[in-house]
Formats: structure tokens, C-alpha cells, sequence
């Protein structure tokens, strides 16, 4: 219960830019509309926000990935998967639309390593967009971050000019249309030596990841996704199973947890 | 100026008729950096066991139509934890602090409000007869006038301060378990706990949450709430804390309107993290305008 963030806010932000990436994709990017107290350069990777769906098109909040900061613009990366209600409204937002976010929440990646530490970051879906940002982090702090992304197929890998800005790029596709054909774990990038391996997808990946992680005798964390009421740590609706704590709440205590926490 | 404070039962005055719901507000420090916790009339913490809970299973809620259902199952740490570890870190606010309290036994409540009485800042406790999730106990208590009334017994000899008894919408007669409580000797009675619903999701055809009920909250459940309350106000002469739904000032003011004395905001907190000093502000507002000078003029109005 101590893990609350002592600095989080809820403030405006104005849409500057919507990027429709594909039919269910776009890339949502904001500026705050005051000078707020915190530097966005201050969020961690790994951390999220609770958006205010615009048009009341929903009645709660909805949870969404810190994609990236653009430092110097101040504006907030969003990337965001049309998904249902809350979703749609974000993605169909044009400039200059306000949306009240509630920022930033929960305990990013380990980003602190050692220098030449070999790290893979693997993602799929929409489940690439903290990836971007923990990549660039990982880049300032001197270690060269490897991707492995995971797609249906090609017209569905996000962001992939962004990613191959930052580090070296490998990708799986169900289809074969691009990269090596299966899903991630069957690409044989995952089986190089590293000191740590990042995840973000859909559950069924992060599970199969952490499984070699597990096999590989290498360290894993992975950022959970679970059905969210506050975003705060006081409704206790976001629950994850751990082996030291029982029941614990994923959005202070995660999103991003070590498999070894876990009961995977 | 307009006077704010009110009595919410056996002789204890809040600052103000706001105060937070029970297991939507933890333990308050995790709204700390929103608003400032002293302006509070007073905030409900997390409901209390007094062996630790581990609660349901996850998925644990889903959002509705103006709302959520939710069955968290009272995940606690126990009374001894909170005895421990929480309540110093919660002694320094000028708000009253309250605890909600649950068990599976009326020896279970009479347990958990013995260790909440010397605690000198706990100047009340809710007693939840309602809560619809926990599948042993809860609601038989609070569904029937003689559980009810057990319980109520039970606990106001173990606790000699205000006992405020939360009632559970999902009875036939809410009146009637009322009167019951009151007949027990609680100092007030709060309503309206979540009303018991299902969700299902079609695509999986499989119900949204572990447990497959749950309990209802948000906006949704206003209309009932304020029925409720003015139902159970005609009925009781103890103080009536009015809950259910309240997203801003304007719910909070139909409720006393209804009969309040106070009033608890839940499911809206999680929107708006500042929503209860907005409400706050509100009714200050709103009594000038209307030429209030004392909140409880406007207490039942209806
Ligand atoms: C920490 C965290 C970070 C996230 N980051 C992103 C992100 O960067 N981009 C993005 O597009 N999405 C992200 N999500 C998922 C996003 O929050 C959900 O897709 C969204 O809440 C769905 O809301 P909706 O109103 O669009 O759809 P709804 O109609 O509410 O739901 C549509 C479907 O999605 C399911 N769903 C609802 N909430 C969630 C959830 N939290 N996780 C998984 N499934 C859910 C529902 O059960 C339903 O089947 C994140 C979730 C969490 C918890
Ligand atoms: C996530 C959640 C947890 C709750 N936990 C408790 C609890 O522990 N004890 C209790 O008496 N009521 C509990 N409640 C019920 C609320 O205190 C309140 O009675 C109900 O939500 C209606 O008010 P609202 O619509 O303003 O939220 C809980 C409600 C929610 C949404
Ligand atoms: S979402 Fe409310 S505690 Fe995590």
C-alpha cells in the first residue's frame, strides 16, 4: 500500500496530432494545456496514464501505456487499439481536442543495469507501445536494446520506422508476410544469450515468452494488462496473484512485475 | 458563511457532510496528491475483517451502462494490520476517520470492533451487514430484521462509540430492517451498499467476473439510492448517511433533500479524483445561493 505515487496529478491535455495508423491503430499525440508541476520527461517506462474517454463515451477511465515522451516538444505519446467505447472515442479525437488523464501511475521496467547488459524487448499488438519509450531509455542509459515484434501480419506491426530508429529490429508474423513467419517464440533471436528480456502483448505471448525466459535461465518482466476500476491501489479490482504477497494490485505494485513474482 | 457541520449519530459532529465510500477510497492516502484529505467531513475507510482476506478471484469488476459491478470479496489485511500499521499514518488528519467493518459471525464483528474501541481518532465505525460479495456471511445479516438487529446488538456492546450500520439494497423492505437496526441501538444508519447484478460477456459466453455476481455501483444505482433513503428518513429518527451513485454536489444535495445528514461518495472518486471537494464547494455554493445559512435546514426537505 506504500507504492502510491506521491506525484501523481490529473490535469488537461489537448490533442496536437492524431495518426491513424491503420483501420484499428492510431497514435494519439498531447501536449498539456497548462504548465503542469512535472516534467513529462520525469515518467518512467513502463508507466501509464487513466485517460477520460472524450464525448462521455465511457463512464470509468481507461488505462493506457506511456508510448513515449517527446522531450522536446512536451507532448505524451498515446498508442492506442480500438478496442470497444473508450477506445473508439480516443482514436476517432481530432487536434485540439481536451482529454483529462491522470498521470503518471504504477512502477515502470528495471531500467538501471549494467552497461553491457544484452537486452530483448519483445512485443505484440498494441502491446509494442511502452516498448518504444523503454527502448529510448534503455538507449540514454548506454545499452544497445534489441526488438522482436509480433504481428498478424506486416499491415499490423506499429511503429516499426520508430522502433528501427532506436535499435535493432526483428519481426514474426503469423502469416509469413514479413520477418520470420510463427509467432515470437519461434523466432531463433529469442534464444541469443541476454542478461534481461522485456514484454508487452497479449497474454498468451507474454506467457510463452516467459516460459523460455524461464528455460533460458533469464530474467523477465513483463507489463500486465488487467481490467482496471481506478488506477489508484483503492478499489483492488486489478489483482495479480504473487508468491510472496498473494493478491496484489497491478496498478501500483505493477504493471510491470519480474516472473519470478508471478505464479506462471 | 454557511454552517456546515452535522451530526451523523450518538452525539458526533463532522465539519462537513462529506465523507468517502468504503472500498473506493483505500485507505485514503491514495488520494492525497488530489485534495486535501482535512477538508473532508470524514472518509470510510476500506472494509475491515478481523482475520486477513485475500478476496476473489480476478476479474474482480466490469463497467455497465452509468456504471460498474463489482466483487473484490473485502481483500483486507486484517483488523491487527490495520490497528498496526495504518491507523498512525491516518492520526494526523483533521477529518473523522471511520472503518468499515465485515465478518462471517456476529462473534467476527463483536472481534473487530473490541479492537477498533480504544483507538482514540476512531470516533465510529460502519458496520457492512451488506456487502453482497463475501459468500458466508454479509448479506444474511443484513437481509432480515432479526439479523439485522443481532448484529447491531452485538456490536454496540462491544464498541462505545457511534455505530453507524450500513444497510443492504437488496431487501424488499428496506424500512423494516431500518427500524430494526435503530431497535439495536445503532446511532445512524448509511445507505445505500451495491445492489447485486450480472454481467455477461456474449462474445466468450462467459460471465464477466470470477464470481459471477456482483455488486452494483456509479450513477446507475442513484434513483434507487435516493428512494431508499427518503423511504428509510421517513422511518427513523437516528441520523441517515445517504450513498449510492453521487457524482458531484447537485446528487449530493438531492440526498440530504431526501433526508441525509451526510453524505458518501464512491464510484465517482475513481473519475474524478477530486470530486469530493468539488461537491463540497458545490453545496457551499449552492446554500448561498438558496439563502442557507445551516445545512440542516435543508436536511428532508421532500
Ligand atoms: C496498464 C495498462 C496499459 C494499457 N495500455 C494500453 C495502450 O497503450 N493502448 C491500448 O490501446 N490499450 C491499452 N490497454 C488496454 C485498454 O485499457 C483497454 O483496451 C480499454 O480499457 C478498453 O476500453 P474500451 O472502452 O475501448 O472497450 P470496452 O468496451 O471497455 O472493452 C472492450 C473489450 O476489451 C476488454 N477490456 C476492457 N478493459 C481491458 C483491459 N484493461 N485490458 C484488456 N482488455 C480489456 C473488455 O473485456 C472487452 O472485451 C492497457 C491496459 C492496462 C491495464
Ligand atoms: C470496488 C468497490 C469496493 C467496495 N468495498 C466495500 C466494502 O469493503 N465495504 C462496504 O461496506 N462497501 C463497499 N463498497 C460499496 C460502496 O461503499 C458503496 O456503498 C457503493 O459503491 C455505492 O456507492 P457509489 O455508487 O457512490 O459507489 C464497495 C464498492 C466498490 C465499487
Ligand atoms: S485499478 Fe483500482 S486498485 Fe488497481
Amino acid at each position: 500500500m506504500n507504492k502510491i505515487n506521491s506525484n501523481t496529478k490529473s490535469g488537461t491535455f489537448i490533442v496536437t496530432d492524431n495518426q491513424q495508423l491503420s483501420s484499428t491503430y492510431s497514435l494519439l499525440i498531447l501536449r498539456p494545456e497548462d504548465d503542469i508541476d512535472l516534467k513529462l520527461a520525469d515518467f518512467k517506462a513502463g508507466q501509464f496514464v487513466e485517460v477520460l474517454p472524450p464525448a462521455n463515451s465511457t463512464f470509468l477511465r481507461r488505462p493506457i501505456s506511456v508510448c513515449n515522451v517527446d522531450e522536446t516538444t512536451n507532448t505524451l505519446w498515446l498508442l492506442i487499439r480500438d478496442a470497444g467505447a473508450g477506445t473508439h472515442a480516443l482514436n476517432a479525437s481530432r487536434p485540439g481536442q481536451k482529454i483529462d488523464i491522470i498521470y503518471p501511475l504504477g512502477h515502470g521496467f528495471s531500467t538501471t543495469l549494467p552497461k553491457a547488459s544484452k537486452v530483448l524487448l519483445i512485443g505484440g499488438g498494441v502491446g509494442v507501445a511502452p516498448l518504444i519509450y523503454l527502448g529510448r531509455k534503455l538507449k540514454e542509459a548506454g545499452i544497445e536494446p534489441i526488438f522482436l515484434l509480433g504481428a498478424r501480419s506486416k499491415s499490423d506491426l506499429l511503429l516499426l520506422d520508430k522502433f528501427n530508429e532506436i535499435g535493432k529490429v526483428f519481426c514474426s508474423t503469423d502469416d509469413g508476410s514479413f520477418g520470420t513467419p510463427g509467432v515470437v517464440t519461434q523466432n531463433p533471436v529469442i534464444n541469443d544469450n541476454y542478461d534481461i528480456m522485456f514484454t508487452c502483448g497479449p497474454m498468451p505471448m507474454m506467457k510463452a515468452v516467459a516460459k523460455v525466459a524461464q528455460q533460458n535461465n533469464v530474467e523477465c518482466e513483463v507489463s500486465l494488462e488487467n481490467v482496471m476500476g481506478c488506477g489508484l491501489g483503492a478499489c483492488l479490482c486489478c489483482v495479480e496473484k504473487t508468491k510472496d504477497e498473494g493478491n496484489v494490485c497491478v496498478c501500483t505494485e505493477g504493471p510491470v512485475f519480474n516472473i519470478k513474482r508471478l505464479l506462471w | 458563511m454557511v454552517n456546515l457541520r452535522t451530526h451523523i449519530g450518538g452525539g458526533l459532529e463532522i465539519q462537513n457532510p462529506i465523507l468517502t465510500a468504503s472500498g473506493t477510497f483505500g485507505y485514503g492516502e491514495e488520494y492525497s496528491s488530489f485534495i486535501d484529505l482535512n477538508r473532508l467531513g470524514g472518509f470510510i475507510v476500506k472494509g475491515t475483517t478481523f482475520e486477513p482476506r485475500q478476496g476473489n478471484d480476478y476479474p474482480r469488476m466490469v463497467e455497465t451502462p452509468s456504471g460498474m459491478l463489482n466483487a473484490v470479496g473485502l481483500q483486507n489485511k486484517g483488523v491487527k494490520h490495520f490497528v498496526d500499521e495504518i491507523y498512525p499514518r491516518l492520526c494526523d488528519y483533521k477529518s473523522e476517520i471511520i472503518v468499515n467493518i465485515s465478518g462471517a459471525s456476529i462473534d467476527d464483528y463483536v472481534a473487530v470492533a473490541q479492537m477498533l474501541d480504544p483507538l482514540p481518532r476512531i470516533k465510529a465505525i460502519e458496520v457492512n451487514i451488506s456487502c453482497p460479495n463475501v459468500k458466508a456471511g454479509g448479506m444474511a445479516f443484513g437481509t432480515t430484521t432479526s439479523g439485522a438487529q443481532a448484529v447491531t446488538e452485538a456490536v454496540k456492546k462491544a464498541f462505545s462509540k457511534t455505530v453507524i450500520v450500513k444497510l443492504s439494497p437488496n431487501v424488499t423492505d428496506i424500512a423494516s430492517i431500518a427500524k430494526a437496526v435503530e431497535a439495536g441501538g445503532a446511532d445512524a444508519v448509511s445507505l445505500i451498499n451495491t445492489l447485486m447484478g450480472m454481467a455477461i460477456d456474449i462474445e466468450r459466453r462467459r460471465p464477466y467476473l470470477s464470481t459471477i455476481t456482483g455488486g452494483l455501483s456509479g450513477a446507475a444505482v442513484k434513483p434507487v439510492a435516493v428512494r431508499m433513503v427518503w423511504q428509510v428518513a421517513k422511518a427513523v429518527k437516528i441520523p441517515v448517511i445517504g450513498l449510492g451513485g453521487i457524482m458531484n454536489g447537485a446528487d449530493a444535495i438531492e440526498f440530504i433533500l431526501a433526508g441525509a445528514s451526510a453524505v458518501e461518495i464512491g464510484t465517482a472518486n475513481f473519475i474524478n479524483p477530486k470530486v469530493t471537494i468539488e461537491a463540497l464547494e458545490f453545496i457551499e455554493d449552492y446554500c448561498q445561493r438558496h439563502n442557507v445559512t445551516d445545512i440542516k435546514e435543508l436536511i428532508g426537505q421532500i
